[in-house]
């Protein structure tokens, strides 16, 4: 489906269905340099179970015109805009890495128009390594590799794919290919900036699910400590054998886990 | 900090795509020789089937096996996925079905392996696509055989059987500036010796009965898309960028990105034309690629022995080999193909048809037999045997005269197969009047 949002082309995928205002409505946020595919599995289940599925691609990403914002903050009003365009009232949001960040202001600063988040591969603070922004900064082909070899467990290196024929190493490098010069340092420079979460976390009032991939390099099980503190009462999944990219490493039990809030 | 490296293509032939037998622990793969696979319960099925989860529902589709093997030759390869299919010529079928229907136009090399040739210049034709041949080693060529019904260019890495060696990159750029991807038929030549996606090809079939298995026991191909073409930029494969009935208005492009390819493959073609391998298939080329890098190195080191002693030999009058001086692709090959030009190449024997049909049943270490890449040593006269249906035009087209020698150097120690072509040899001559 195609939106304008502040004289931008939105792409937001929907399983080729109009939203009814019936239905409950779920927001899948992509992460840094990634576009609305990582959530092909998930959005198509949650649209046959009921629900209106809304998976959008950021600005400046896939299918989405205008260029790519700078802060979490941004991206947050941004969201807001888009269930504002497609006339929804409350949503639940589904997001992985920056886009849990996106997720997570969402629920703090507009708590009447989220009903539930699920952080996937998340943490709060999120700092970048410096190799992985001056890389990104430089459109250097390096950053696609680190994020791409360290976004995956280390058993995962060797794939292991249970979606059939599909090299899991191979189909998310190429994902990160094809995002614009740019877009990547600006989503990582805004994972880095965002230093308001856990004092946005302690707003969250929302029924709150932490999906976390136990061998996580990125962001690992242990720096979430801070995160689940602030949270009031959030439920906690931790995926055996998972890195960071989790839709693609665990996607069955991303799914299991996603049922105990939508 | 640098970015960690990858695995490396060794490691990757021994590990892509497999992990411990999640069930039993088992270290090797095990072979799911399973027609189908239960469901825990119904919304499960359900979610198999519109693709929601990942899994396994008819091992025509996906089996677990299969699987491993998919993966690994994608990680080889340096694509999104691949398929695993019945054989080499069922990944060129289902590439050409995936990616367009009657009334389209392939623009082909004209040195092809001659089950290729039949396929696109005889059986494809009653289906409504057509193919214009050229010269493999002129791009230009194929630029101007483009038409704006063309959906595909395709060749092969090195051309059977005179071993013309595709200019990958040259012959890309003319497919991509048409709104093209090329596909290449990298069977000789395997992800050891070259890896096309990094050339610019698009796509890549193998007959995984060769090479990539080594044993000659199994018959295999497999199907591999690099994830690099822009289907939705050029806007000339509906069947990937627009709503398909036939999955609820599913749209490839939009739902798998990268992967459009691959994905429509297996959820239609695979799924209805139903060429997929067996378990026990995949089992056998996955051990055979376990050791991919090891005998393809001995492979080239063989034929660069073998070749060097039919250079010497009066009765041959030529060897195509493309490493050696006089082969018009020597300089391109070095550049393509620096650790060797494979293991399949052919010679000219003084004296036509009947020194080679001399030459070929006097031998006894080399199998007389249609096929290549095996660990084995192979030999067959190709005018009598996997080109007969060519005329003698066509024959010449390819690079092919009456007295064209094609060998498949295996892994025997090289003295014996010295040995043998000499027998060879002293039988052409008196066959054909040989200078001897």
């Amino acid at each position: 489906m195609q939106l304008d949002v502040n004289g931008h082309a939105v792409y937001c995928y929907t399983n080729s269905r109009a939203i009814d205002p019936s239905k409950p409505s779920v927001l899948f946020i992509h992460g840094a340099g990634m576009d609305h595919t990582v959530w092909t599995l998930a959005s198509r289940h949650f649209a046959r179970h009921g629900n209106n599925v809304v998976s959008v691609d950021l600005p400046g990403h896939g299918r989405s015109g205008g260029p790519p914002l700078a802060s979490v903050e941004a991206m947050a009003e941004w969201v807001i805009s888009v269930i504002d365009a497609l006339l929804i009232d409350q949503v639940a949001l589904v997001g992985h890495s920056l886009g849990s960040l996106i997720a997570l202001e969402c629920a703090a600063s507009q708590p009447d128009r989220v009903r539930t988040i699920a952080l996937v591969g998340t943490t709060s603070p999120m700092p970048v390594s410096d190799a992985i922004l001056d890389a990104a900064e430089a459109d250097d082909h390096a950053a696609f590799d680190m994020l791409t070899q360290w976004g995956f467990s280390k058993r995962h290196q060797f794939g292991g794919n249970r979606n059939s024929g599909i090299w899991m190493i191979g189909n998310t490098l190429r994902l990160y290919e094809r995002s614009r010069p740019g877009v990547l340092f600006h989503d990582m420079r805004a994972c880095n900036d965002y230093t308001a979460g856990l004092a946005q976390a302690a707003r969250v009032r929302c029924p709150t699910l932490l999906i976390l991939g136990a061998e996580d390099r990125l962001t690992p099980v242990r720096s979430t400590r801070a995160l689940q503190e602030a949270i009031p009462s959030p439920q906690i999944k931790v995926l055996p054998g998972a890195g960071h990219t989790i839709m693609v490493e665990a996607p069955n039990a991303m799914l299991d886990a996603l049922h105990s809030v939508l | 900090m640098s970015a960690p490296d990858y695995p490396g293509l060794d490691t990757l032939a021994l590990h892509a795509g497999a992990q411990p037998d999640p069930a039993t622990g088992a270290r090797a793969t095990p072979i799911y020789q399973s027609a189908s696979f239960c469901f825990p319960d119904s919304d499960y099925a359900a979610s198999l089937f519109n693709i929601e989860r990942a899994g396994h529902v008819y091992s025509r589709l996906s089996n677990p096996t299969n699987a491993v093997l998919e993966e690994r030759i994608a990680a080889l390869e340096g694509g999104v996925g691949a398929i695993a299919t019945a054989s080499g010529q069922a990944a060129l079928h289902l590439a050409i079905v995936t990616l367009m229907g009657a009334g389209s136009h392939i623009v082909a090399s004209a040195a092809l392996y001659g089950g290729s040739h039949n396929l696109l210049s005889y059986t494809l034709p009653r289906f409504g696509i057509d193919t214009t041949f050229v010269d493999p080693r002129d791009p230009q060529a194929f630029a101007n055989a483009i038409r704006d019904n063309t959906r595909l260019v395709f060749g092969e890495t090195l051309g059977n059987p005179s071993l013309d060696v595709l200019n990958i990159p040259a012959i890309a750029e003319v497919a991509h500036q048409a709104g093209l991807p090329l596909m290449v038929d990298s069977t000789t030549t395997t992800p050891y010796l070259i890896k096309p996606f990094e050339l610019g090809a698009d796509i890549i079939q193998h007959s995984a009965t060769k090479f990539l298995s080594g044993h000659g026991i199994v018959i295999g191909g497999l199907l591999v898309d690099s994830g690099q073409f822009d289907w939705d930029a050029s806007g000339k494969f509906p069947t990937l960028s627009e709503p398909y009935k036939g999955f609820h208005n599913l749209v490839f492009t939009e739902e798998f990105g990268p992967a459009a390819l691959i994905q429509r493959a297996r959820k239609e073609g695979l799924r209805d034309f139903g060429a997929c391998m067996s378990p026990t298939s995949a089992f056998h080329i996955l051990q055979g690629i376990e050791t991919l890098s090891v005998r393809m190195s001995r492979h080239v080191e063989n034929t660069r022995t073998i070749t060097a002693f039919l250079l010497e030999q009066d009765e041959v009058t030529r060897v195509g080999y493309p490493e050696l001086d006089g082969h018009p692709d020597q300089a391109l090959a070095a550049e393509l193909l620096p650790k060797g030009c494979g293991a399949v190449f052919s010679f000219d024997l003084e004296g036509g048809r009947e020194a080679g049909i001399a030459f070929v049943d006097a031998l006894s270490v080399f199998s007389h037999l249609a096929n290549i890449g095996d660990a084995k040593s192979l030999v067959i006269h190709p005018a009598s045997t996997t080109h007969h249906r060519m005329d003698a035009e066509a024959l010449a087209a390819g690079g092919i005269g009456e007295g064209t020698i094609r060998l498949s150097i295996g892994l025997e120690d090289p003295k014996d197969l010295i040995a043998d072509l000499k027998q060879g040899l002293r039988a052409a001559q008196k066959a054909g009047g040989g200078s001897r």
